[in-house]
C-alpha cells in the first residue's frame, strides 16, 4: 500500500521483495474482521477472498460457547482472505501506478550518507545498490530494515505470538462463522481458531506466547486440537509464524527511514491481527513520502507526519489492546469460564472492549475486582 | 552450535525477529545462522515447529 500510494503521488518507487512469488507462501489466518474496513482502503477484487463470514463464536475452556452474530449487516461481517492472490495483487496495483517491482530481490543492508540511502541487495544472484533519499521498511516480522537504521525491534518472547496452521478439508467446518477456543492447557497465553475458507476448507490455527512456549510447542498443541476436534480432518497445507504483540514501538522514523506493518510491530496484540493495519499505515507513509520528498525534507523531522499520524489512530488502539491482553492474560481457565457462563444468551455484537469489560465486571465484581479491570477499562 | 532441521523448517521468520544478535537471515526457505550466534536459545523456544535446537 505504501508503494501504491506514493506511485500514486507520482514519486519514483521500487518495491523490493525477497521471495520470487510475492504471497508465497503465506504466513497468515486470512481473516479481515470487518469488511468495510478493507474497502475503505481498497476496491476489493472477487478473486482476493475466499468467502464472507457473518460472525465470531468464541468457546470457553469447558466448550461454553458465546456467538457474536452480525445479522449479514453487510458493512460489518468479514472476509476470509485468499492472501496469495491478495498480496499480488496489492503488488500489480502498485505496479499499475507505476512502481518498479524487483522480485527474488533481498535487501541485504543500507547506509546513509548525504541525504540519500543506499540499499544493498541481492537482485537474482547478482549484487546492485539502490540509492533514494526515503526507504519504507514493510519487510514484516523479521524486519532487518529498522535494525540497519539502529530501531531496535528485537522481539521479546513476551511480545511475539507463536503460530502454526494448517489448512484443512473437513466436513464439521461452520461456514458462516469464525471460531476462537480459549484455556491455557489448549493454547497458553493465546487461542485456537477456525476461519472458514468456502466449500469444506478452513485455515485452523494456534497462536500462543512465545514467553509460554518451548521448542515445537504450537505445532503439538495445534495436533492435539485437531485430534480431538476433526480427527478426520485432511491437511492441505502448513503455516507457521511469528506476529508481534509487543504494543507501539517507541520509534518508527529516522532520516530517511519509516517503517510500517509488522516491522513496526503495529499487528494488534491481543488478536495478532495485523492487515488492516499495516495496509492503513502503509497509506499514511505513502502520503507522508510524497510530502517529504516534494518539501526536500526527508529527515526524522520531516517525517513526523507519519510518526504522528499512526501514533494518534492505530498507536492508541493497539496501546488499549496490548494492555487488554496483560489483562486476559492472568485469567485461568475457571475465570474464563465464569465469565463466558455469564455472557449466556446476551448479544455482545454491539459492545465495544469497554462496554464489554463493564458488563463482565457488574456480573462478576468480586472477580475482576481482583484483577484489576477498573484500572483496564480506565485506560480503555 | 545452533542447528537447523531443514526437513522441519517452515521458514516463516518468526526466530529471525527474536533473534538479539541479528545473527539469522531468512533467504527464501533457507535459514542461515551467521558466526554472530551467541547461541543462547530464544530461537529455540520460540520456533513453532522445533526445528531448531543448539547442540554442544
Ligand atoms: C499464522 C498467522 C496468522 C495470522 N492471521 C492473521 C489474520 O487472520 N488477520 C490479520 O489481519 N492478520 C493476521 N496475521 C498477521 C498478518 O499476517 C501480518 O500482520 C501482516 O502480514 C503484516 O504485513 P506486512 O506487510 O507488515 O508484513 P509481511 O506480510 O510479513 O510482508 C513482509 C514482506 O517483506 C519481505 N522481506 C522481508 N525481509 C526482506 C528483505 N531483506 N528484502 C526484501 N524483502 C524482504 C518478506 O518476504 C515479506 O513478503 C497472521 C500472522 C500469522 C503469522
Ligand atoms: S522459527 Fe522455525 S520454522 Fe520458522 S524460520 Fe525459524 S527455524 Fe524455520
Ligand atoms: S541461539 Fe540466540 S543468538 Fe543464536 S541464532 Fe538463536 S536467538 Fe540468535
Amino acid at each position: 500500500m505504501a508503494a501504491k500510494t506514493a506511485a500514486e503521488l507520482g514519486l519514483y518507487v521500487v518495491l523490493v521483495e525477497k521471495r520470487q512469488e510475492i504471497g508465497e507462501p503465506i504466513r497468515c489466518a486470512e481473516g479481515v474482521s470487518q469488511r468495510s474496513e478493507l474497502r475503505e482502503l481498497i476496491t476489493v477484487q472477487p478473486d482476493w477472498i475466499s468467502t464472507e463470514v457473518n460472525g465470531v463464536r468464541l468457546h470457553s475452556p469447558n466448550n461454553d460457547n458465546v456467538s457474536m452474530t452480525v445479522d449479514n449487516r453487510e458493512e460489518v461481517g468479514g472476509y476470509i482472505l485468499e492472501r496469495k492472490t491478495f498480496d499480488r495483487g496489492l503488488a500489480l496495483q502498485a505496479a499499475c501506478a507505476g512502481a518498479e517491482v524487483l522480485v527474488k530481490t533481498r535487501a541485504t543492508g543500507l547506509i546513509r550518507k548525504d541525504d540519500l540511502c543506499t540499499v544493498s541487495v541481492i537482485c537474482q544472484g547478482e549484487s546492485l545498490q539502490i540509492e533514494a533519499p526515503l526507504i519504507i521498511g514493510a519487510d514484516g516480522v523479521e524486519s532487518k530494515v529498522a535494525r540497519w537504521a539502529g530501531i531496535d525491534t528485537r522481539l521479546k518472547p513476551e511480545d511475539i505470538m507463536v503460530c502454526a496452521q494448517y489448512l484443512v478439508l473437513d466436513d464439521c467446518i461452520d461456514q458462516e462463522y469464525c471460531e476462537f477456543f480459549f484455556g491455557n492447557r489448549m493454547a497458553p497465553g493465546g487461542y485456537v481458531w477456525i476461519f472458514p475458507k468456502g466449500g469444506r476448507l478452513a485455515n485452523v490455527g494456534i497462536g500462543i506466547q512465545g514467553s509460554q512456549s518451548c521448542p515445537g510447542e504450537p505445532i503439538r498443541l495445534l495436533d492435539r486440537f485437531m485430534q480431538r476436534r476433526m480427527p478426520r480432518a485432511k491437511i492441505l497445507q502448513i503455516v507457521a509464524g511469528g506476529i508481534p504483540t509487543s504494543g507501539p514501538m517507541n520509534n518508527t522514523t529516522s532520516d530517511g527511514i519509516m517503517l510500517v506493518g509488522d516491522a513496526a510491530h503495529q499487528s494488534d496484540p491481543l488478536t495478532g491481527g495485523g492487515i488492516i493495519n499495516a495496509m492503513r499505515a502503509g497509506v499514511m507513509a505513502g502520503q507522508t513520502a510524497g510530502k517529504a520528498i516534494s518539501s526536500g525534507d526527508v529527515s526524522t523531522a520531516g517525517l513526523k507526519e507519519y510518526e504522528d499520524r499512526w501514533r494518534s489512530s492505530i498507536g492508541k488502539q493497539i496501546e488499549k489492546r496490548y494492555n487488554a491482553k496483560n489483562f486476559f492474560l492472568k485469567l485461568t481457565d475457571d475465570d474464563l469460564n465464569h465469565l463466558a457462563g455469564s455472557l449466556h444468551g446476551m448479544d455482545i455484537s454491539r459492545m465495544d472492549m469497554r462496554d464489554l469489560l463493564w458488563f463482565l465486571f457488574k456480573q462478576n465484581p468480586k472477580l475482576l475486582w481482583n484483577l484489576g479491570v477498573l484500572n483496564l477499562i480506565d485506560k480503555l | 552450535m545452533l542447528t537447523v532441521n531443514r526437513y522441519k523448517c517452515c521458514y516463516c521468520g518468526a526466530c529471525v525477529g527474536v533473534c538479539p544478535t541479528c545473527a539469522l537471515e531468512l533467504v527464501e526457505t533457507w535459514l542461515e545462522v551467521s558466526a554472530e550466534c551467541k547461541e543462547c536459545s530464544l530461537c529455540t523456544k520460540i520456533c513453532p515447529v522445533g526445528a531448531l535446537e543448539v547442540k554442544a
